[in-house]
């Protein structure tokens, strides 16, 4: 089943793809070695945060996807 | 005779059919238009102990070029998102009710984005409230918006002074 990441907002024209399957268990290194450089490097901004099963990391260093979960990608939001 | 008074209270039970409301929180994100006048004649009438309403309605800036504003979501943490920030405001400003209603998917210029309303027992709670959950709904709900130009789609981000709006409340 593996791990579905999802790419929110302007990180979905960045992917130029909604989402992507990756292999679990999936780490933060395991993350940003799979996605594209430009996302990696999105990825390491304080601003952008990593929800997985639901919740947003406190850490998101500290990602551990297991086989199943959902991982989004959140960059700065605009809502209103 | 009776299937024409039948007919009669149906009319009637219609004409003054209300809007039904969660009390005291009704939080919604809705894929399209909302109805002010009615919006808020439900969330009146549900409030009708409250000493005070106060309400803001975000509409689509006719900006420019501006065609069209998309809004979207991430359906697990937008609406539980949306809750907790009306919880916070709620016991915060000591509301009576509240009702916050965002828009999702694609609106033109004018349209409805977001309402929210407040009632408390003072007026200046209410006020506070509506401002409140405004700078959060802002720059702090998981939200991302974009617009449609002469030239195409581009993602709107967040202002500094929306940030700055923001931290007042901290």
């Amino acid at each position: 089943m593996g791990v579905r990441i999802l790419f929110l907002g302007p990180l979905r024209d960045l992917a130029g793809e909604p989402e992507r399957e990756l292999p679990a268990p999936l780490d933060w290194t395991g993350l940003l070695a799979a996605v594209d450089p430009e996302i990696a490097e999105q990825l390491r901004e304080p601003r952008v945060h990593v929800a997985c099963g639901g919740r947003v990391l406190t850490d998101k260093t500290r990602l551990n996807a297991r086989d199943g979960d959902e991982i989004a990608l959140l960059p700065p939001v605009s809502g209103g | 005779m009776r299937a024409m008074a039948t007919k009669l209270l149906s009319c009637l039970r219609s004409a003054v059919a209300r809007l039904a409301l969660s009390t005291p929180l009704d939080v919604r994100l809705l894929d399209r238009g909302l109805s002010v006048g009615e919006a808020l004649a439900a969330f009146n009438a549900a409030h009708g102990d409250a000493g005070g309403m106060v309400s803001f309605l975000g509409k689509v800036r006719s900006d420019g070029d501006v065609r069209a504003l998309e809004l979207t979501h991430y359906e697990p943490l937008t609406l539980p998102g949306m809750q907790d920030l009306a919880r916070t405001a709620y016991t915060r400003f000591e509301l009576e009710g509240a009702l916050v209603w965002h828009r999702v998917g694609v609106m033109v210029p004018g349209e409805a984005i977001v309402l929210v309303a407040a009632a408390a027992r003072h007026r200046r709670c209410a006020f506070e409230a509506a401002d409140y959950l405004m700078d959060h709904l802002k720059s702090a709900a998981w939200l991302w918006k974009r617009e449609k130009r002469g030239d195409g789609w581009h993602w709107v981000e967040p202002r500094d002074a929306d940030r700055t709006d923001l931290a007042r409340w901290k």
